[in-house]
């Protein structure tokens, strides 16, 4: 392992590109779904932004994430095109998948995202999968398997954990602690203090990190991206962090605990890092500003891509069942 | 039964299958509980040799982690591969549902066809050999039930072999079934490197008085009836689905449309079955023209028992089936 550099000025401005790309989105998805005009489940990745965006520029479009409904986040660090992910989210034909995925099943090979699962667990199996073909072809790619804590406590997380350090697999299993699996506190259903604990059961190394600290997520991500690619075998992360809003858009939030949460939110690690860039002169107000001016100019166009674009035409209903669409 | 010297049965006919889908593309890779050499090629020896052939790398002897198993071949497969998963009896589908059902069948349609999932599950299943109710189960009609995997059930070697080679080529999920009791039975050799088309049903005995639909192991039991009736007089037309979905209805319709009767015959229990889809689609497009109601034959809705005698009586077996072809000729 090369010792650890700190990422350049470039790389830290690339993660907080990501992050603040993430959270803008996610503020226009609350708003456009608040107005009446995007209907679907929402599950927002508020407050999560780090972990994808550190990650994600240690990734090429050439490696693969699989990821899950709460996702968005991820999609968006691994640079699926704004305008066919916010037409997806509409159900529009124009969208990643036509309409036919929506946000729990967004799929954009191009950009490495493989698989989204609305399935809990789902995610890591499949991962393997991705990560065994790269290892009997020879190719330098990674998988990475997003998912959150409550996705530690089902069987495929432990089945897949076991095989891929089995077989040594180029794959990095990244965990999102956000202490709620969907309305129930970590501690009340995960009988160890931390998840990273569990991966001296599958005999590989497991790091719990701080994941709204964007330079110890680089660093833990880089080191665990290497040793897959290096033929060194997979690696479990445990990201810290929190989620912003409730389980899925609408949901109240009363299981949470206010203090908590207001604890956390104060620590928005979006606005912090943004000014520590400026204080550590990695970048100028002006050159953030502008970048997130770009942003929303994206966003805008990309939202009256969507909104402007056709549903799928119900003849979609008999295509992509098999491949032969006189079989369906 | 009588075996020549050229004869070989499913075990052999399916190894053949595998040997030559991995000698023809490096893409087909195995995997599954004991399939390697170093764990003997697998409980009954049908993945025998390939790892030796072809390397440990593409042909992987797995923890017991069905979930693991399926989920890297959907992984694998979506990038290219053709992987060959064996789920090694049919009743241990049941803890990879998941991965089959929410995943492999749907990811074609859920991405718009960006990535599709050229998987084949190979599983072996049937009552006979006492192993009670977890490791003999027919459960074919829960996965014709999902839209977006093909269900595959030959009854014959050369037949494995033919459509275990349409399998691997085929771009969808296949969900092969493998007759446990049989599979040492012999059977006339395939001819090698030819597929058996998929979703193409196998008129396998003509007849004008009647109409039998069947598939995997059941297929010979009814064959035995037909030709004992035959001698009697009753003409029994056979059709060996070999593929259960996509179901083959017109090869079904245009034989019941000519005989006006037809018997439905499967290993799987009877109620909420195969049979009743079957029988739906006839009704559906002859009712006017059958003679007779539609009949169902399948194993009695319990667990496969374990006593012999309950075991027994638990399967279809030529009584039933000749009482049931007798009831559409009253």
């Amino acid at each position: 392992m090369n010792p650890y550099q700190p990422p350049s000025s470039e790389v830290l401005v690339d993660i907080y590109r990501r992050m603040v790309l993430i959270k803008q989105n996610d503020e226009r998805f609350r708003a456009v779904i608040k107005s009446g005009k995007l209907v679907m489940p929402y599950y927002s990745p508020r407050g999560q932004e780090v972990i994808p965006s550190a990650v994600s520029t240690c990734l090429t479009d050439d490696d693969y994430i699989c990821t899950i409904y709460r996702g968005v986040h991820d999609m968006i660090a691994k640079g699926v095109p704004l305008k066919e992910l916010w037409a997806e989210l509409g159900g529009r034909v124009t969208g990643t998948c036509k309409g036919k995925g929506g946000p729990m099943h967004v799929t954009h090979p191009a950009s490495g995202v493989m698989v989204t699962t609305g399935i809990v667990g789902s995610s890591m199996p499949i991962a393997n999968g991705l990560a065994l073909a790269a290892q009997i072809r020879g190719e330098p790619r990674v998988a990475i398997a997003y998912f959150g804590d409550g996705a530690a406590n089902i069987g495929a997380f432990h089945e897949s954990l076991n095989m891929a350090s089995v077989w040594k697999l180029p794959v990095v299993f990244v965990c999102q602690n956000n202490g709620y699996a969907e309305h129930t506190k970590y501690a009340y259903g995960t009988s160890v203090p931390n998840i990273a604990q569990r991966a001296v059961a599958y005999q590989m190394p497991g790091i719990t990190v701080d994941g709204n600290d964007p330079i110890a997520m680089h660093r833990v991500a880089r080191d665990a991206i290497e040793r897959a690619r290096s033929g060194g075998g997979p690696t479990l992360i445990e990201a810290n962090t929190f989620r912003f809003h409730g389980h899925v858009f609408g949901d109240p939030d009363a299981y949470m605990d206010q203090h908590e949460k207001a604890a956390w939110v104060a620590k928005d690690p979006v606005p912090l890092f943004r000014a520590w860039l400026v204080a550590a002169k990695h970048a100028t107000e002006e050159q953030l500003a502008a970048m997130e001016a770009r942003h929303t100019a994206e966003i805008d166009a990309a939202v009256e891509f969507a909104l402007s674009s056709d549903y799928p035409d119900l003849a979609e209903l008999r295509r992509d069942i098999f491949k032969d669409e006189a079989l369906a | 039964m009588n075996q020549t010297s050229t004869d070989i049965n499913t075990i052999q006919a399916v190894n053949l299958a595998l040997d030559d889908a991995m000698a023809a593309d490096v893409n087909v890779i195995v995997l599954g509980e004991d399939v390697g050499d170093g764990q003997e090629g697998g409980i009954v020896g049908v993945t025998r040799g390939l790892s030796t052939k072809y390397g440990d790398s593409r042909v992987r002897s797995t923890p017991i982690s069905e979930q693991a198993i399926i989920g890297a071949a959907i992984g694998a497969s979506i990038v290219g591969m053709r992987p060959v998963a064996e789920i090694m009896l049919m009743n241990f589908t049941t803890v990879a549902m998941d991965m089959i059902v929410n995943h492999a069948a749907k990811l074609r349609f859920m991405s718009g066809g960006q990535t599709h999932v050229p998987i084949v599950i190979r599983t072996m299943t049937g009552a006979g050999f006492g192993t009670g109710g977890q490791h003999a189960d027919y459960l074919e009609a829960w996965f014709a039930h999902v839209a977006g995997i093909k269900v595959v059930a030959p009854s014959t070697p050369a037949d494995a072999y033919g459509l275990m080679l349409s399998c691997i080529e085929d771009d969808d999920p296949c969900l092969f079934i493998e007759n446990l009791p049989t599979y040492w039975n012999p059977g006339t050799p395939p001819e090698r490197g030819v597929q058996i088309p998929l979703g193409k049903a196998n008129v396998v005995r003509s007849g004008t008085d009647v109409t039998v639909v069947t598939y995997s192991r059941r297929v010979h039991d009814v064959m035995a009836v037909a030709e004992r009736l035959g001698t009697a007089g009753v003409s029994v037309e056979v059709i060996d689905l070999r593929t259960v979905s996509p179901l083959d209805t017109e090869t079904i319709l245009t034989s019941v449309a000519k005989t006006g009767r037809a018997v439905v015959v499967h290993e799987a229990v009877k109620p909420f079955g195969v049979g009743a889809e079957i029988a739906s689609r006839i009704y559906e497009s002859l009712f006017r023209e059958l003679k007779a109601p539609v009949q169902r034959v399948g194993s009695r809705f319990c667990p496969v028992p374990f006593s012999k005698p309950l075991e027994d009586a638990f399967v279809p077996g030529a009584v039933e089936i000749e009482a049931a072809i007798r009831a559409t000729l009253e």
